[in-house]
């Protein structure tokens, strides 16, 4: 709780200082390549219904993926706060490839916490984190992916809190967690915004975003909240199908419950023990979801809808062949959910989806799916 | 009087601490659990807790991570937890049960006071519930008069330890370093301190648990806390036993090494 409190003081601190704001702004702009731009992707629209979509591009981001904006406000707040050493947990890698850029831009010790079985499917990463001079500890607990990452490192932050700072990846966990990261993405949906604007003359018909914690979603949504006339969807992995029990869709198939310091919705059984959660995308692999998710959920102001491996696969491959980016499978999720909502809004309406990474790490995984090795 | 202060004031009234003992309800066995808790009361365990498996841990190491899996993969249900609860309770000892919040929200925290009462249970110790988050539980614990007992850490502000205490029933429980939960070489400098802080705020008992595996660390602690903790060292001896037996007698023989070190405060 401690931990907790001081952080939120220091988060509030830091927001409220131009300092801060400006330092994090100008790393955002000369180290990230922000503002990442927006692409218009007609062939592949061609399949969703002749709706217009348009790519929020985060997989052009340095390190190639949205989590790098939360990452530098972290680290940032870190060096604030005198700290001196960093732990993370990742799932598909690409919060701890930028945790351990962050920490060798700053100078800071960098320890990132993963499931044996993502350094498996992700082994690029785990290379590429090691290359930058973090330590990579897998995980062996439990199911060995994303949420017994996060049950090693909140034990390691309970054990040396004062030297470390725990730089959460996703807007899970306790607060300030949720609300933090949050605000550190939520420049995802201000530069979208401005730019759908400016390219189409009005604001997007639907926004759409894959969900496993949610960070990125939360990031693009954000600042469409109060836009009533802009439809918000997330796309959870539905992994097998969600009828079939082996899934990661959290909102369309858990019930409310505390995890890892949140009450949100969960898979979980009946008594209150967490379940496993299956997605061929290790970053998506998570039982629980953000708490404001489950808020949007509740209100109905966004809509939570469930993607299989296989749509997920075949929108990864569309977007391939028609428009050269091979894109994260997290964000394929997005990609095959927006291709039915395109179909259900019609030729005239828009659809953005945020690309929220690239699909580097994931070239194993898809050849093997594909059957190309 | 709840059966957890008597166990305490028991103990004071004799010059000593009292001896809590912790084991997961299911390990090794559902039978071999009660049949070691059993053996630890009466080698001179005051006070039983019976940890709820839980599939994630977070503030608990790996022994007893490893503890819990065994009872889950074994098919340890809350039923079985109660059930050991009664059998444990039966031998006389105030029994307990130690359990991270989500169980308990989903079974319906005024279903599993009822239960817990039902079975003989004394209360309650709820590691990641802070009572600020645990109104629901304050009026089920009330309603059953079933002690409730929140955790302190050394991190924690002059402001958390009034308001945590203020909620506690039966004693305070001291985590008395930073960090999960095992058995440790050394006892820690922070629990003396941790310790006097708590006693400024409450007059309730305080147990202290940090890792506490032999009589000579219990009797130190003892010497400034009024109960000593003792959890991953019981799960280590049975995990490391040929079979039940041994690991029953291995529990036993741990609990009265602890009894004689708790009666000879350093």
């Amino acid at each position: 709780m401690a931990a907790l409190d001081e952080l939120t003081a220091e988060f509030n601190a830091a927001q409220a200082d131009p300092n801060f704001r400006a330092e994090l702004s100008g790393l955002l702009g000369s180290y990230t390549g922000r503002p990442s731009p927006i692409t218009e992707v007609p062939r592949f629209a061609e399949h969703a219904g002749g709706a217009r979509v348009l790519l929020k591009r985060e997989d052009l981001n340095h390190t190639g993926s949205h989590k790098i904006n939360n990452v530098l406000g972290q680290a940032l707040l870190t060096k604030r706060m005198g700290k001196t050493r960093v732990i993370a947990e990742t799932g598909a890698g690409q919060h701890g490839v930028a945790t351990a850029t962050a920490c060798a831009l700053m100078g800071l010790d960098c320890v990132v916490y993963m499931g044996q079985e993502d350094t498996r499917r992700q082994a690029l990463n785990v290379a590429r984190m090691k290359m930058l001079g973090a330590e990579v500890i897998p995980v062996t607990t439990g199911s060995k992916t994303l949420k017994d990452a996060i049950n090693e490192a909140m034990r390691d932050w309970v054990a040396n809190v004062e030297k470390t700072h725990y730089l959460l990846g996703t807007v899970a966990g306790p607060h300030p967690f949720p609300y933090m990261v949050r605000e550190f993405h939520r420049v995802i949906g201000q530069e979208a915004r401005a730019q759908v604007l400016e390219l189409t003359g009005r604001l997007p018909d639907a926004v759409c975003a894959c969900v496993g914690g949610g960070s990125n979603a939360i990031g693009i949504f954000y600042d469409f909240i109060p836009d009533a006339d802009v439809k918000l969807f997330g796309f959870e992995a539905a992994g097998d199908g969600v009828e079939t029990g082996r899934h990661a869709a959290t909102i369309t198939g858990g019930a409310p419950g505390v995890l890892h310091g949140a009450r949100s919705y969960l898979l979980q059984d009946d008594e209150g023990q967490t379940m496993e959660s299956h997605s061929i995308s290790a970053g998506l692999d998570y039982p629980g979801v953000g708490p404001e998710h489950a808020h949007l959920a509740d209100t109905g102001r966004a809509t939570y809808r469930p993607v299989t491996d296989t749509e997920a696969m075949d929108a990864f491959k569309l977007l391939c062949r028609t428009e050269g980016i091979i894109p994260a499978i997290e964000s394929s999720h997005a990609l095959a959910g927006a291709l039915v909502v395109g179909r259900e809004l019609g030729p005239d309406s828009i659809v953005l989806i945020n690309l929220s990474g690239r699909g580097d790490k994931d070239v194993d995984t898809a050849a093997t799916w594909f059957g190309l090795t | 009087m709840s059966r957890v202060a008597e166990a305490f004031a028991k103990a004071a009234a004799e010059n000593r601490a009292a001896l809590v003992g912790y084991l997961p309800a299911g390990f090794p066995s559902k039978q071999g659990g009660i049949d070691a808790l059993s053996a630890m009361v009466r080698a001179g365990v005051d006070v039983v807790e019976v940890g709820l498996p839980y599939s994630d841990p977070v503030l608990d190491g790996p022994t007893i991570q490893q503890a819990a899996d065994r009872a889950l993969q074994g098919g340890t249900r809350i039923a079985d937890v109660l059930a050991t609860v009664e059998a444990v309770a039966a031998t006389g000892a105030a029994t307990v049960v130690m359990t991270y919040w989500n169980p308990v929200l989903r079974y319906g925290a005024e279903r599993f006071a009822a239960d817990l009462a039902a079975a003989g249970g004394a209360g309650l110790i709820t590691p990641d519930l802070t009572p600020d988050s645990g109104a629901d539980w304050l009026a089920a614990s009330d309603a059953r008069d079933l002690d409730r007992i929140f955790l302190v850490a050394p991190s924690s502000s002059p402001e958390r330890i009034a308001l945590t205490v203020a909620a506690c029933r039966g004693f305070v429980y001291a985590t008395a370093v930073m960090g999960v939960t095992g058995a440790r070489s050394q006892t820690s400098v922070a629990a003396p301190p941790l310790v006097a802080r708590i006693r400024e705020a409450t007059d309730l008992p305080i147990g202290v648990g940090l890792g506490v595996s032999n009589g000579v660390q219990a009797a130190e602690v003892a010497g400034y806390a009024d109960g000593v903790i003792v959890g991953s060292a019981f799960v280590r001896k049975l995990l490391d036993a040929p079979d039940l037996a041994a690991g029953v007698a291995g529990c036993a023989d741990l609990a009265a090494d602890l009894a004689s070190g708790v009666r000879s405060r350093s």
